[in-house]
């Protein structure tokens, strides 16, 4: 398994023609892109924006605007219908991502967590996990071990090392996805709805953790509908209508506190609701205006 | 499935052994199993299994029902008509007109033994073996990365579509007043069946993003983190100088 796995390292730097040409000014440029999934079924429709290194943005919007398919386009995963998409000033392709070089840095770079723990936890413990990203990087073995028992630690689940995810709490399972994700050192953290599902306690240590990883100068990219979470850890705020075009870009003090705003972006809702004894109805944006 | 995931990990003699050894060795019961024609051969080979389960901590119970559960359901059906179509001495002749043969008889025996023996054997490495250890053995003895991979998560992924499958059943009587006709309850069957296809093959494009996304470019690689020690090789020459008598056994 050795010689299979390690002997054949690839030097990423020396003779990679693509890492000549990096840009380290932006780390992703959206122009003009647009996304189709199979029976023209239209998810995104020529957005714009630009994310620069140690940036905390989030992508804000109502169900099916598009948030998750910016995050599979960012992370190479998908490609735009029509538009471009660039990372590190590279055009994203898919003969881009065919290039070994370039594919195994990128991957090194960027890191997704997706929403749902079930599709992100795929090994049979544990450990497996946090090993896979770094393993299938071929990073020395004395390398992913120590990073595998870095992540561990770092999430408070050392101690999970050789359970089966199926058998994890869903909190657990949170933690686990990025921890399986963190082992890659990644610069661009890509975060699917991170709060989704998570007790209040759990939504707080996991909001800590995110604004600590991020003070190293990282950027960080999340979707989320949890308006709390955006005041918390963004520093930006890329707002999606439900026509899946970009409705607002720019700094969450501009956009939090207009409900006219939110209310037409579908962020926030008119409904009856308790106050103590009293019951009515009126736009209702927890934390802020009320 | 929790029971099984302790007796991985329960300090048992079979538990401590490298998965190499334990699965070559196993291999190699297997083979022994389906070559031996005698039945003393085969209940030797038995009473080898029920002591080490009993070594191994596994309830003898828990790894009976496991084993003699199928024994009926896949053997039976064939072994049984064995019995009367054999030529031979008859054992048993019921009015002449049904007889079962000595012959017969041996036939239908000996293909239950090899069955319970092979499946037993099976079943034991299984409960004394971690998955993820099982699939870096396979792995080590050249079985394709892609080939491992497929089994590691058709087994992570099995629990979770019998978790989706069973709420569907749960949500339906939920739902339900009296019973339904049978015709009913198969068009049901066949609407759950197909749905549960159709959120299988999203969960399988979604895993494979998943997979690709962290760096999987069509082999997968995995961490060895096997070690042969002093008791793997004791076992692993116990193991052959048991199979080298069973051999001689065999061509006696």
């Amino acid at each position: 398994m050795d010689n299979v796995c390690f002997n054949h390292r690839i030097n990423l730097v020396v003779g990679n023609p693509f890492m000549n040409t990096l840009d380290t000014e932006h780390i992703f440029q959206v122009k003009n892109l647009s996304y189709d999934y199979p029976g023209n079924i239209v998810a995104l429709r020529k957005i714009n924006f630009t994310i620069g290194p140690g940036e905390l943005v989030a992508l804000v919007g109502a169900n099916g605007s598009g948030k998750s398919t910016i995050l599979k386009l960012l992370d190479g995963l998908i490609f735009p219908t029509d538009g471009e998409l660039t990372a590190f000033g590279q055009v994203l392709s898919e003969k881009v991502l065919k290039d070994g070089y370039f594919v195994a840095d990128f991957r090194r770079r960027v890191g997704l967590v997706f929403q749902d723990p079930d599709v992100q936890l795929f090994s049979s413990t544990v450990w497996d996990e946090v090993t896979f990203g770094p393993l299938q990087l071929e990073i020395s073995k004395d390398e992913v071990v120590s990073r595998g028992l870095e992540v561990l630690q770092l999430m408070n689940i050392a101690h999970l090392k050789e359970r089966p995810p199926y058998l994890l709490s869903d909190g657990e399972k949170k933690k686990v996805s990025l921890a399986s994700v963190l082992s890659l050192h990644p610069q661009v953290l890509l975060l699917d709805e991170p709060t989704a599902g998570l007790d209040p306690q759990s939504q707080g240590n996991l909001i800590d953790f995110l604004l600590q990883w991020a003070d190293k100068g990282k950027c960080l990219v999340f979707s989320t509908q949890d308006l709390d979470t955006v005041e918390e850890v963004a520093s930006r705020v890329i707002v999606l209508g439900t026509e899946h075009t970009v409705l607002a870009d720019g700094k969450p003090e501009e956009f939090l506190f207009d409900p006219d705003f939110l209310l037409g972006a579908n962020l926030i809702h008119v409904h009856a609701h308790r106050h103590k004894e009293l019951t009515h109805r009126h736009p209702h944006l927890h934390g802020h205006q009320h | 499935m929790v029971v099984t995931e302790e007796l991985c990990y329960a300090p048992g003699i079979l538990q401590k052994l490298d998965p190499r050894g334990k699965l070559s060795t196993f291999v190699l019961f297997i083979v022994i199993t389906g070559l031996a024609q005698s039945l003393w051969i085969l209940a030797i080979i038995l009473a080898l299994i029920l002591a080490l389960s009993f070594l191994s901590r596994v309830p003898l119970g828990f790894f009976l029902k496991r084993i003699l559960l199928f024994i009926p359901i896949f053997t039976a059906v064939i072994a049984i008509p064995a019995l009367f179509i054999t030529p031979g001495k008859p054992l048993i002749d019921l009015a002449g007109k049904i007889i079962i043969t000595e012959q017969g008889a041996h036939t239908a025996v000996l293909l239950v033994m090899r069955v319970l023996d092979s499946l037993s054997l099976g079943v034991l490495l299984i409960l004394t073996t971690p998955w993820t250890k099982l699939l870096v053995a396979l792995r080590w003895f050249h079985l394709p990365s892609l080939v491992v991979a497929i089994l590691g998560m058709t087994y992570r992924y099995i629990f979770l579509l019998l978790h989706t499958t069973n709420s569907m059943f749960l949500a339906r009587r939920s739902r339900t007043i009296g019973s339904f006709s049978g015709g009913e309850n198969r068009r049901w069957l066949a609407q759950a069946l197909a749905t549960t296809m159709a959120k299988s093959q999203h969960l399988s494009e979604e895993v494979y993003l998943a997979m690709v996304a962290r760096g999987y470019r069509g082999e997968v690689f995995i961490l060895d983190e096997l070690s042969l020690r002093r008791r793997d090789f004791l076992w692993i020459t116990f193991a052959l100088i048991t199979a080298l008598i069973l051999l001689w056994g065999i061509h006696l």
